[in-house]
């Protein structure tokens, strides 16, 4: 008798092949989609730095080791490297994403830059940056930056007290207020596409506090000029400030009598005041300001009363109600 | 679907799952989580909580629209992954910003509103992940079982409020997170509507 339809046994795929065959396919699909997912998570968040080359600024000059003690022109305590000042700034002129602002920056031409100053002044007149860097040479300022998200750096600035600029300009006596304003320019920064903030971004300082020493208009950064992302070609640093009164790009500085709107309490007038000095004491409303994370160390630190500047500045606020002038 | 296909597929979530993990530790290792990796590391544990809270919540309506009821075997998982994550942002938080402090820890987790909403959403999640097993399921019934897993609901919106909530200015990640949460339960409640409404107006016929 004939067995019908017999397969004969080497036709049958073996069941040990079978099975090796799937788990061979399974193996790849599951190193495949792992692939997958880990280039996914690559591309949200990159770690690729871009080299950062900008030009040397000639003659930085440091005052006196005795100037500085008294002053607060020098702080000393370690220097933030240069790889996250320029990787992790806060500028939604670019990108509101604080690691994003580097690249989203790189190409920001700033050639043929003007800053206008105006308003209540003898001598108002539109600078060109190179006039304007003249005025005084760059000092070296290692100021503390405290950010009001609640993160801190020590940057080696290099400028000149915005006091000097002022003095050439010869602010009338009605002038109370000096107020700042960024670049409008969609086209070469992108960040201002969207609303988040009312663009232009601007900023104010009392009379004060844009005369007083520690208030500077830097051009760079660790003895070169500004990379774009940290404000170039020039910027506002008000070490006992908030990061965000430190206005970026500047092209118009104006004298007036009144109180400047400033973008960041046109946006949440219960969260950023006029005046947003550095106060462990006094909480942002949804979060702590009594201690902060400097970049670059593990765990938090005590914040200082107006950043450490309290025996530079605390007089110009004597007497105010720094809760309700926050 | 074969048995064999389902534990291959959950397999493949279990291991895609971790590669953000491993990836964070590996950049961890190798000093590239940027210059505030304390941030990152918390940003991006409570960012993978809230992909797969709303992940779990999507099981429900993908398997009522593609019609396959297996879809239904990969949502313990999923859930149990968006508590994984929560745990782990937590810890992050308690380690990295407030330093082991659990006194530090309680008076800022009281004060700020932010938290105690996250932390509303971790905790309601804690008996989920406990009452999650096939025995335990077994144990309350079906239906006590539902009940309290709708508790899900609460810590994905309390999850997605929390983003929203600690944001400086820049809202438009924690609003995709909402909208997508949004037609998620949106789905919900027209079924849940479309089940109850003949019920409804059968009740005063039968009066």
């Amino acid at each position: 008798m004939k067995e019908p339809d017999k397969i004969s046994d080497n036709e049958i795929t073996p069941s040990a092949v079978y099975f090796n065959r799937r788990n061979f396919i399974r193996t790849g699909i599951l190193a495949a989609s792992a692939v997958a997912t880990g280039v996914v998570y690559r591309k949200l968040n990159p770690v690729a730095k871009g080299e950062v080359k900008t030009a040397k600024l000639e003659g930085v000059i440091s005052a006196s080791a005795a100037t500085n003690a008294a002053t607060g022109f020098r702080v000393d305590e370690p220097e933030t490297s240069f790889e996250d000042i320029t990787h992790y700034n806060n500028f939604y002129e670019f990108s509101t994403d604080k690691e994003g602002v580097a690249s989203a920056a790189q190409g920001f031409d700033t050639k043929g830059w003007q800053v206008s100053v105006e308003g209540l002044v003898n001598k108002p007149k539109v600078f060109n940056l190179d006039d304007l860097l003249k005025i005084s040479p760059p000092e070296e300022r290692i100021y503390r930056m405290r950010c009001v998200e609640g993160w801190s750096m020590v940057i080696p600035w290099a400028g000149f007290s915005l006091s000097k600029l002022l003095d050439v300009v010869e602010p009338t006596s009605a002038a109370k207020y000096v107020a700042f304003e960024t670049l409008l320019n969609p086209k070469r920064m992108p960040g201002q596409r969207s609303d988040v903030l009312n663009w232009p971004y601007v900023e104010g300082l009392r009379m004060d506090e844009a005369m007083h020493p520690l208030a500077i208009l830097a051009s760079g950064i660790y003895g070169r000029s500004l990379p774009p992302q940290d404000g170039a070609p020039i910027r506002l640093v008000t070490p006992w400030k908030y990061g965000f009164k430190g206005i970026k790009s500047i092209v118009k500085i104006k004298l007036v009598a009144d109180q400047p709107r400033t973008s960041w309490s046109e946006y949440a007038p219960n969260e950023y005041g006029f005046y947003a000095n550095v106060n462990p004491q006094v909480d942002h409303p949804r979060w702590s300001q009594a201690t902060e994370q400097r970049i670059g160390a593990s765990g938090r630190r005590p914040t200082l009363m107006f950043n450490g500047y309290e025996e530079q500045v605390g007089h110009l606020y004597t007497g105010m109600d720094l809760r309700k002038n926050f | 679907m074969k048995e064999n296909d389902i534990r291959f597929i959950k397999l493949l979530i279990l291991v895609n799952g971790l590669v953000p993990l491993a990836l964070l530790v590996w950049d961890q290792g190798h000093k590239q989580l940027g210059a505030n990796p304390q941030n990152f590391l918390i940003l991006t544990t409570g960012m993978m909580t809230l992909i797969f809270l709303v992940l779990t919540m999507a099981v429900m309506p993908l398997r009522k629209i593609t019609g396959w009821n297996w879809l239904i075997q990969f949502r313990r998982m999923l859930g149990l992954y968006a508590f994984f994550y929560g745990c782990l942002h937590f810890l992050c938080f308690f380690s990295l910003d407030r330093g082991f402090s659990v006194s530090s820890t309680l008076t800022e987790m009281l004060k700020r509103k932010y938290l105690i909403v996250g932390s509303t959403a971790l905790i309601v999640m804690i008996p989920l992940a406990i009452t999650s097993t096939n025995a335990m399921i077994k144990r309350m019934g079906g239906k006590r079982w539902r009940a309290l897993h709708r508790l899900a609901y609460v810590a994905a919106i309390a999850g997605v409020i929390h983003y929203y909530m600690q944001v400086k200015a820049d809202v438009r990640q924690p609003l995709v997170f909402a909208a997508v949460l949004a037609v998620l339960l949106g789905y919900r409640l027209v079924v849940y509507l479309r089940q109850t409404k003949p019920i409804k107006a059968a009740t005063p016929a039968a009066k």
